[in-house]
C-alpha cells in the first residue's frame, strides 16, 4: 500500500516536471529549445551522485556489521545508479552537440568526471560478479564502492583544475538563473529523487526475493 | 618499530623472490621500453609532436607498467600456496598489506629508474630533472597504494589480470592527471611552484587511500 502510494506520488511529480519543463518555463534565449534538456541533465547528474553515495554508504555498513540488507540497499542502489549515469552522459552528449558544437567535450569537467564515475560503477559489478564465491562478490563491490567514494572529490577536482577552471558554483547560487528555471530544475529533482526511491524500493524487494528463492532451492536439494 | 621490521621481511621476501627469479622487473622493464618504441611509431617521428605528447606517452607507459608489475604481486602467491602461508602468519593484516606496498613500489621504482633514462635519451628531453623524479615517486606511490589493494582482491576473482586494470585505471585518473600536468609544467621550464598545486593532489591522494586501504585490507584477503 505504502509503496503504491509513492509510485502514485512520483508519477504525479513526474508529469508536473514535465510540464514545467516543456511548457511553462520560458525558453532560453541564447540556446533556444535545446536548453530544455538542461532540465534532464541536472536530476540525473543529481541522482548519478546520489546512488553512487547510497551505494558506498550501504558498503560501509556491509562491511562493518556483515549484514545482507546493507549489501542488498549497495547493490540496488548501484543498478538504478548506473542507468541514471548513462542517462545523464547521454543528454549530456545531446545537450553538447547543438550548443559547442560536438557530441563530446572533454573541457566539461562536469561530463568527464561523470564518466569516470560510470567506469567506477561498471567496477563495482564486475568485482561483484567475477569473484569465485558470491559472499566474496559482495566485499569486493563494497571494496570498489568505498575506493570510489573516496576517488570522487579528487576526480571532481582534478578535472576542473586539468581545465584551468575554478570549481563552479551551485546553481542554486547563481545569480543568472531565471526564477522560474529554477523552479522548474528544483521541480525536476525532486521529482527524479522520487523516482529513484520508488525503484531502489523496488530493486531491493527484488533482491529479497532471490534470496527466498536461493533458500529454498538449496532445501530442494 | 616492530611493525616496520615485520613490514621490511614480508618486502625483503618479495625482493629475494624477485632478485632469484627476476620474472617481473624484466618483464616489465622490456614491456615498458615496447610501449615507448610503439609511441614513437604511433605518433610520427617528428620532433615538436614528441615534445608534446611526451609527458603523456611517459605516464601512460608507467601506468601500464604498473598494471602488468601490480597483477604480479599476488598471483604467483596464490598459485605456490604462499598466500595461505602468508595469512596464517602472526602478524596484522596491515603488516602484509605495508610489505606488499613496499615491495611494489621497490619494483616500480627499478622499472622507472631505468626507463627514465632511457626515455631522456629516445625523446632528448630533460626526462631526469629533480622535478620528474620527484613527481615520479609520489606518483608511483599512489599508484601501488591503490594498486596492491585491487591486487590482491583481483586474485580471488575468475578472470585475475582482467580485473585489475578495470578497477585500478578509473581510480588512478586524479593522480595521472596530476601527473602529466606537473610533467608538462617541468618540461615548459616552471618552478617549483607552479607544480606544487598538482603535487598537493597527488600528496592528497595517497593520504587518502593508504589510510583507507589499511582500513579495508583485511575484507579484501580474508578467508
Amino acid at each position: 500500500m505504502k509503496r503504491n502510494a509513492l509510485l502514485m506520488l512520483s508519477f504525479i511529480l513526474m508529469v508536473a516536471a514535465l510540464y514545467l519543463i516543456f511548457i511553462y518555463v520560458p525558453t532560453e534565449s541564447k540556446m533556444g529549445v535545446v536548453q530544455r534538456i538542461f532540465y534532464l541533465m541536472v536530476p540525473m547528474g543529481w541522482i548519478a551522485m546520489l546512488a553512487f553515495i547510497v551505494t558506498a554508504t550501504g558498503s560501509i555498513l556491509y562491511l562493518t556489521k556483515k549484514s545482507d540488507k546493507w549489501d542488498a540497499l549497495a547493490l540496488s542502489s548501484c543498478e538504478v545508479g548506473v542507468v541514471f549515469t548513462t542517462l545523464a552522459l547521454v543528454t549530456g552528449s545531446i545537450w553538447a552537440k547543438p550548443v559547442w558544437g560536438v557530441w563530446w567535450d572533454w573541457g566539461t569537467p562536469r561530463l568527464t568526471s561523470t564518466l569516470i564515475l560510470w567506469f567506477i560503477y561498471l567496477a563495482y559489478f564486475l568485482a561483484r560478479n567475477l569473484a569465485t564465491e558470491e559472499y566474496r562478490g559482495a566485499t569486493f563491490a563494497a571494496v570498489a564502492a568505498i575506493i570510489g567514494l573516496a576517488d570522487i572529490p579528487i576526480i571532481i577536482l582534478a578535472t576542473t583544475l586539468w581545465q584551468g577552471l575554478h570549481p563552479p558554483p551551485l546553481i542554486f547560487q547563481e545569480g543568472g538563473l531565471d526564477p522560474k528555471m529554477r523552479f522548474t530544475v528544483l521541480m525536476s529533482v525532486i521529482a527524479f529523487t522520487v523516482l529513484y526511491i520508488v525503484l531502489l524500493r523496488f530493486r531491493i524487494s527484488l533482491r529479497q526475493s532471490e534470496a527466498e528463492l536461493g533458500t529454498l532451492k538449496e532445501l530442494d536439494e | 618499530m616492530k611493525f616496520w621490521s615485520k613490514v621490511i621481511t614480508i618486502a625483503w621476501k618479495d625482493a629475494l623472490s624477485e632478485m632469484r627469479t627476476k620474472e617481473t622487473i624484466s618483464a616489465v622493464l622490456v614491456f615498458t621500453l615496447l610501449v615507448i618504441v610503439i609511441f614513437n611509431f604511433t605518433f610520427g617521428a617528428n620532433q615538436e609532436v614528441m615534445a608534446v605528447v611526451a609527458p603523456g606517452i611517459l605516464w601512460t607507459t608507467f601506468v601500464f607498467a604498473g598494471v602488468l608489475s601490480l597483477n604480479r604481486a599476488f598471483i604467483p602467491e596464490k598459485e605456490q600456496g604462499c598466500l595461505e602461508g602468508l595469512m596464517a602468519c602472526p602478524v596484522s593484516r596491515e603488516v602484509i598489506y605495508t610489505g606488499k606496498v613496499m615491495s611494489n613500489l621497490f619494483f616500480m621504482l627499478i622499472v622507472e629508474s631505468i626507463a627514465l633514462p632511457i626515455f631522456a635519451f629516445l625523446f632528448n628531453l630533460p626526462f631526469l630533472s629533480p622535478q620528474i623524479i620527484v613527481i615520479a615517486v609520489v606518483t608511483t606511490i599512489g599508484f601501488v597504494t591503490v594498486g596492491t589493494l585491487f591486487s590482491a582482491l583481483a586474485v580471488n576473482t575468475k578472470a585475475r589480470e582482467m580485473v585489475l586494470p578495470i578497477l585500478f585505471l578509473p581510480i588512478v585518473i586524479p593522480i595521472l592527471i596530476g601527473a602529466v600536468k606537473a610533467s608538462e609544467l617541468t618540461l615548459a621550464g616552471q618552478s617549483w611552484n607552479d607544480l606544487a598545486l598538482w603535487l598537493q593532489i597527488i600528496v592528497a591522494f595517497n593520504v587518502i587511500f593508504l589510510v583507507v586501504s589499511l582500513l579495508i585490507f583485511d575484507s579484501v584477503i580474508a578467508e
